[in-house]
């Protein structure tokens, strides 16, 4: 092994990128874990929003669907890095308010509840839409059955409108979970020690660009092609009970 | 006339009058002295983020012709390393493609003496021939993507009834397959261009002052923090909104058949 590696040349990288305190491996992986945290966060997190805001779309009073507009139109028109600033900002100088009012000291946001919130509310934008056509796509016969039998929104919600807009769903959903975990490398720009920021620091201190650019990108790449394999899981069962629409689809 | 009238119902005047409210009280009560000693620095970072992005989205969709037509009808040893291409791209975070290429090549360059002695070296030394080359192959990921799409979307009949009148491939290239392939990608085009106007601000990262490192450096010498973020954001917005309309212009003069609504 040693020997492969030496005459590869690799083998400063390879002593460069072991997980042991002189490596950075370990460096590395913590920032892989505290980016797929904050994206796993913020993925559910817009989810929600997204769920909240599709269901106001469809069903809201006409000012509710004129202010979710303006909502998902501001957020896809402004770069996530300057919301990403502006929702920071706003979001602690909230709490920062909220505690004093309530007589406590001022709070330090943790690094990975701001990401979640600064991501998330990007992510409910897209989300929303995502989400309202899905369930636009949900043949109206199903709902209208649903309320038929006299179910109550919470449980037509559960077990129809979800179920049934899983399959439609999944692609966009997919996309949506690959931009969260792209996203993540702009909390580097505030400080936060996601991989994208514990790369730079390494390469920064060692001068070896290439190898740590370079690991960091496999990982990221790992991240997207293991959960682009996840993803046709989930959408193949959640299209278990359809008819093939490989034809004519979308 | 009908969008105007659209704008005009009770509700969402109430709406632009909260706004306009919104507006007032920014204007009135936070604080503008410091736009008058910016202004040249911001409109010089405007003309810079316009001028990166014109130049990546006609870079990278030059690009991103020969990348998508290669993964829709080139054979294989050109549709692998165009689909290795893209997804790369498209599955690391573009903040990582543009440090690798900035920290990682600007290292490497000045070990070699024919770079440095080379007549290329002024731009190599600066920071934008790399935001450039990072955010023009981003670009070009996402388009190739977009563009064997639209290749692969263009019917066979149409390409078949050119070849039985004997035209040159590079003629039907031209002529029907490329014209159509655009056609059909042209909203998603207009789209992925909002996405790239978005992802210039990630270049002020490498010291390209444009018009968010304006504002950081207001942010930072000033300490006031949401007066430049709130004027950023409605920059952005109207590039945007820009784009939008220009590329709805260009899709109404497109002549197409499959008009809905």
């Amino acid at each position: 092994m040693e020997g492969l590696l030496d005459t590869l040349g690799l083998a400063e990288a390879a002593s460069l990128l072991s997980l042991e305190p002189p490596g950075w491996g370990g460096n590395l992986l913590r920032g892989l874990v505290n980016s797929l945290q904050i994206a796993l966060g913020a993925f559910g997190f817009g989810l929600l929003i997204g769920l909240g805001g599709a269901y106001g779309k469809l069903y809201g009073g006409p000012l509710l669907r004129d202010l979710l507009a303006i909502y998902t139109t501001v957020i896809r028109a402004v770069p996530e890095l300057v919301l990403i600033l502006i929702l920071y900002y706003v979001g602690s100088d909230l709490i920062n308010q909220a505690a004093t009012a309530m007589g406590y000291d001022r709070v330090e946001i943790s690094g990975v509840v701001a990401g979640i919130w600064v991501l998330g509310v990007v992510q409910g934008a897209y989300a929303t839409e995502v989400l309202r056509g899905a369930i636009q796509a949900i043949p109206p016969g199903q709902l209208e059955a649903a309320r038929a039998f006299g179910m109550p929104p919470l449980m037509t919600l559960r077990r129809v409108t979800i179920p049934a807009m899983m399959g439609f769903a999944t692609p966009g959903l997919a996309n949506l979970w690959l931009i969260a975990t792209k996203d993540t490398a702009l909390l580097a720009i505030v400080g936060f020690s996601e991989l994208t920021l514990e790369t730079r620091q390494a390469a920064g201190s060692t001068r070896a660009y290439f190898t740590f650019f370079l690991a960091a990108g496999a990982l990221y790449l790992l991240v997207t092609l293991f959960s682009g394999t996840i993803f046709a899981r989930i959408e193949k069962w959640a299209r278990r009970g359809q008819p093939s629409l490989r034809e004519g689809g979308r | 006339m009908s969008d105007l009238r659209a704008l005009l119902i009770p509700r969402r005047l109430f709406l632009m009058a909260l706004f306009a409210g919104f507006v007032i009280w920014c204007a009135l009560s936070l604080r503008w002295d410091w736009l008058p000693q910016y202004l040249p620095l911001a409109i010089e970072g405007l003309w810079r983020t316009i001028w990166i992005l014109v130049v990546t989205v006609v870079l990278g969709f030059m690009l991103a012709v020969p990348l998508g037509l290669a993964q829709a009808a080139g054979p294989w040893y050109l549709a692998t390393p165009a689909r290795i291409f893209c997804t790369i791209i498209r599955g690391t975070p573009l903040l990582l493609q543009i440090w690798l290429l900035y920290y990682g090549l600007g290292s490497l360059f000045p070990q070699y003496p024919w770079i440095r002695g080379s007549d290329l070296w002024p731009y190599l030394r600066q920071a934008w021939p790399y935001a450039v080359l990072a955010l023009t192959l981003s670009y070009a990921g996402y388009e190739g993507e977009v563009m064997r799409g639209g290749f692969a979307s263009v019917q066979k009949g149409q390409l078949e009834a050119a070849r039985a009148f004997g035209m040159p491939r590079f003629t039907i290239f031209r002529r029907i397959w490329l014209p159509q392939a655009i056609r059909n990608v042209l909203p998603t085009l207009g789209g992925e261009t909002i996405l790239q106007l978005k992802a210039t601000p990630l270049v002020a990262t490498i010291t390209v002052i444009e018009i968010y490192a304006v504002s950081s450096r207001v942010r930072a010498d000033t300490f006031i923090v949401y007066e430049p973020l709130l004027l950023l954001a409605l920059v952005y917005m109207i590039i945007a909104g820009l784009i939008a309309l220009m590329f709805r212009w260009v899709e109404n003069r497109v002549p197409s058949r499959r008009r809905e609504g």
